[in-house]
């Protein structure tokens, strides 16, 4: 029945001179993700709006799931196309389309007419009433309220006749490329997708960077790694997944340091290590998929402790979030399956029993000194030896 | 140098089966069912399979039943026997460290009302054979154990646990999981009084996703694969025929030579143990060397996670089981090492080895020198 999408916008909408950069990143970030999708489409920016129009057969689901993956769009509004045939003919089409898709519901609702085409003979409020006249005959439980309907019935007069009523949420957010790029450290965990799939929201690329720990963290765990990042990229677009050896530094550090400061140390590593690859890729931060107070490496005291060591601006979009939240937004993307593989990461396998959970700064730059020796050639070696995957 | 030292998880493909599947597949492709000459072949290929199968274990070609691998032939023994036999009793007996295509089946048919009774074995993996003699009743349906476990190498003495069931039974039917045993030992189900039989055809150089379950002609089963009436309407489906004629020429070969072949892999296994032994927290797991199947060797790393010790020893192309392959999807650990009441630290750092007739001397001294290379080092980044 639908030959048409409307794409309505969210907080595009309110931008000045700048609106045609976003329009123009959202209309790529559609196209995008209908480039795989069964059918031909045409995206176009229109009178202010974002149009799909399809041409021929094509899958109206996969349509929908692909465009509720383009962040930017606030909700489809899938439309009917009609050949002006006359207002006898319009008014019978509307109604029958309203009994469709409402059926014996008792809603509220209000017929709001655009009138392009100004040859058309009746002026738009003429025709909304008319319809809504038509509506009520056709469908004795909706009543007519034009202040607060629950629904709106939408007639678009041009060259053809437009008709739209269902709102499809998208995802909301900012089109992708319109907020440059991110480091994300991603583990095999749930958090560092969610945390990806957040900032990604907000219209940044993703880069990623996983630190990878053999013979201790297995090749299946790096996989899960990889599939992960792929299922963030349906959202974010492609990701530049830098797989780190992490081994050596991990057990320079056990020989050297004290055993319950290790995952601090560890962690403060893992940071500098991808600001590396941050400023290398021509990221502006990085990502983390903390929470507080969630384990011991991510008190507030700890957070503080690994934070010294960054001068980019650190993201934590799910700091303030409770495990279940963040399992929900997780489910939602459809990223927890992978996520609770049960495939060790490298910030388990040596931890201690007791790690510190209110580390002092002053302490655990002394412990660094110890490593003073090696570090930097290490760090250098696992920079240039990581492995760079392309995940889409 | 690679040293594949996990053949209970898999083995490699003899040659000749390759040729055969690959035969099967593009020349011979036809369906045994049809009517016509390329249906005819191909339901040769499936004869020859079977009359060569039921050789190796003296039976009646009637008597061998193609399924997609030991997996199933293990359900259907199970919930087959269960199903055939409900007028006559709901008890099952088995012992606590089947392979999991036995377990399941078992735990499932719990749950629908069946009693079951689990007969104890010692740390070595010996069956209280008395503590069997005291469970079998008169509504006992089913006994079922393996014969060779698959993560210990424990051999389980099936004739003598065939001949007491049957005493004290006649009625109750025995059945007997060969996945790990069919190609190392010789089986007489007839004379060993085993009334189902269960193997796989990728433990024995044959390809995977065939097997085949043995049924005695006067067991009862009830199929469970219902459709086209194949076989004999005991197990539907089209013939998988590259697969069944794979592992007929795979079980032909591999008894063609047996005796050669468990002496020379009980000779490796038994000098294998003893130069582990020579190394310092090295624990011999399950059977005495001498007494266990001549293909598998369990040992524990005191003071290295197996997990661990695995992915270092596959960084040299060396490639073990922790466990076993089948059980390390589950994180619960293995139900075996748990029978066998192994210690915490001895369960977690066990290592399965598994030998096969192409295993040599070479291998076994490469993965020797591998091991005493990363034990000292792996000792000393344990967790604290």
């Amino acid at each position: 029945m639908y030959k048409a999408f409307l794409i309505k916008y969210a907080e595009i909408a309110i931008k000045g001179k700048n609106r045609y950069i976003f329009e123009d990143a959202l209309v790529a970030q559609i196209k995008y993700q209908l480039r795989n999708v069964e059918g031909s489409f045409r995206v176009v920016k229109e009178m202010g709006r974002i149009f799909i129009y399809t041409d021929g057969e094509f899958d109206y689901d996969e349509t929908i799931e692909a465009l509720k993956r383009v962040f930017g769009i606030f909700s489809i509004c899938p439309a009917v196309v009609l050949e002006d045939e006359g207002f006898e003919k319009l008014s019978q089409e509307v109604t029958e389309y309203v009994k469709k898709l409402y059926g014996e519901k008792a809603l509220t609702f209000k017929v709001n007419t655009r009138r392009n085409k100004k040859t058309y003979p009746m002026q738009s409020m003429e025709i909304s009433s008319a319809l809504g006249g038509a509506i009520l005959d056709a469908c004795p439980n909706m009543k007519v309220d034009v202040h607060n309907p629950d629904v709106f019935v939408n007639v678009e007069i041009r060259n053809k006749i437009y008709l739209y009523s269902e709102n499809i949420p998208g995802p909301g957010g900012m089109p992708l490329g319109t907020n440059g790029s991110a480091m994300l450290l991603l583990s095999g965990g749930i958090d560092s997708p969610v945390a990806g799939y957040m900032i990604a929201k907000r219209g940044v690329t993703l880069d990623a960077v996983y630190f990878h720990a053999p013979p201790y963290t297995s090749e299946r765990a790096k996989q899960k790694v990889v599939d992960l990042a792929k299922l963030v990229a349906k959202y974010s677009g492609p990701i530049r997944l830098h797989v780190v050896n992490f081994t050596d530094i991990q057990l320079y550090i056990y020989d050297k340091c004290p055993h319950e400061e290790l995952t601090i140390i560890m962690r403060r590593y893992m940071m500098k290590i991808a600001e590396e690859f941050a400023k290398k890729d021509g990221c502006l931060g990085l990502i983390t998929g903390e929470s507080i107070g969630q384990v011991a490496s991510q008190t507030i005291h700890s957070l503080a402790a690994t934070n010294d060591v960054c001068t980019m601006p650190v993201f934590r979009p799910v700091i303030g979030f409770d495990k279940q939240e963040i399992v929900d937004v997780a489910l939602k993307i459809n990223t927890y399956e992978t996520s609770i593989l049960p495939y060790e990461d490298c910030c388990t396998i040596f931890v201690a029993k007791h790690p510190v959970t209110k580390p002092n700064l002053q302490i655990i730059k002394r412990s660094e000194e110890k490593l003073q020796e090696k570090i930097d050639e290490m760090m250098k070696e696992a920079v240039e030896t990581a492995e760079t995957i392309i995940c889409e | 140098m690679e040293a594949y030292l996990d053949n209970s998880a898999t083995t490699r493909c003899y040659e000749e089966v390759k040729n055969i599947v690959v035969k099967t597949m593009v020349e011979d492709f036809g369906n045994p069912s049809a009517m016509h000459l390329k249906g005819v072949e191909a339901e040769n290929y499936v004869k020859e399979a079977t009359k060569e199968i039921a050789k190796t274990l003296k039976v009646q070609e009637k008597e061998i039943f193609f399924t997609s691998g030991g997996t199933e032939s293990d359900n259907w023994a199970v919930i087959g026997t269960a199903l055939a036999k409900n007028r006559q009793g709901k008890h099952i007996i088995t012992t606590p460290f089947e392979h999991a295509a036995v377990s399941a089946p078992i735990e499932w048919l719990q749950k629908q009302g069946y009693e079951v009774t689990e007969i104890p074995v010692d740390e070595k993996g010996n069956i209280l054979l008395e503590k069997l003699s005291e469970a079998i009743r008169e509504d006992t349906i089913l006994v079922s154990t393996m014969m060779v476990n698959n993560e210990m190498g424990a051999v389980l003495p099936v004739e003598e646990i065939g001949k007491l069931v049957h005493e004290k039974n006649a009625q109750t039917t025995f059945h007997v999981d060969a996945i790990q045993a069919y190609g190392k030992y010789r089986i007489y189900p007839k004379k060993w009084n085993i009334d189902l039989l269960s193997v796989s055809s990728h433990k024995i150089h044959g390809p995977k996703g065939v097997g085949f379950l043995y049924v005695n002609e006067k067991t009862k089963i009830q199929p469970l694969i219902l459709g086209g009436g194949q076989q004999k309407g005991m197990r539907s489906g089209t013939d998988n025929v590259p697969g069944i004629a794979g592992l007929g020429v795979a079980a032909k070969k591999i008894y063609s030579h047996i005796e050669e072949n468990v002496s020379s892999m009980m000779e490796l296994k038994k000098y294998f143990a003893e130069e582990l032994l020579k190394l310092e927290n090295v624990e011999i797991n399950g059977p005495e060397v001498e007494k266990g199947a001549p293909h598998i060797l369990n040992v524990s790393f005191l003071g290295v996670r197996s997990e661990v010790l695995l992915h270092t020893l596959e960084d040299m192309q060396i490639y073990v089981s922790a466990g076993s392959a089948c059980s390390s999807h589950k994180r619960a650990g293995s139900a075996t090492l748990s029978a066998l009441r192994l210690t915490p630290e001895r369960k977690e750092s066990a290592i399965r080895f598994s030998f096969c007739e192409f295993t040599t001397k070479e291998e076994i001294d490469y993965t020797l020198e591998a091991l005493k290379k990363v034990l000292p080092m792996l000792r000393r980044y344990a967790r604290k």
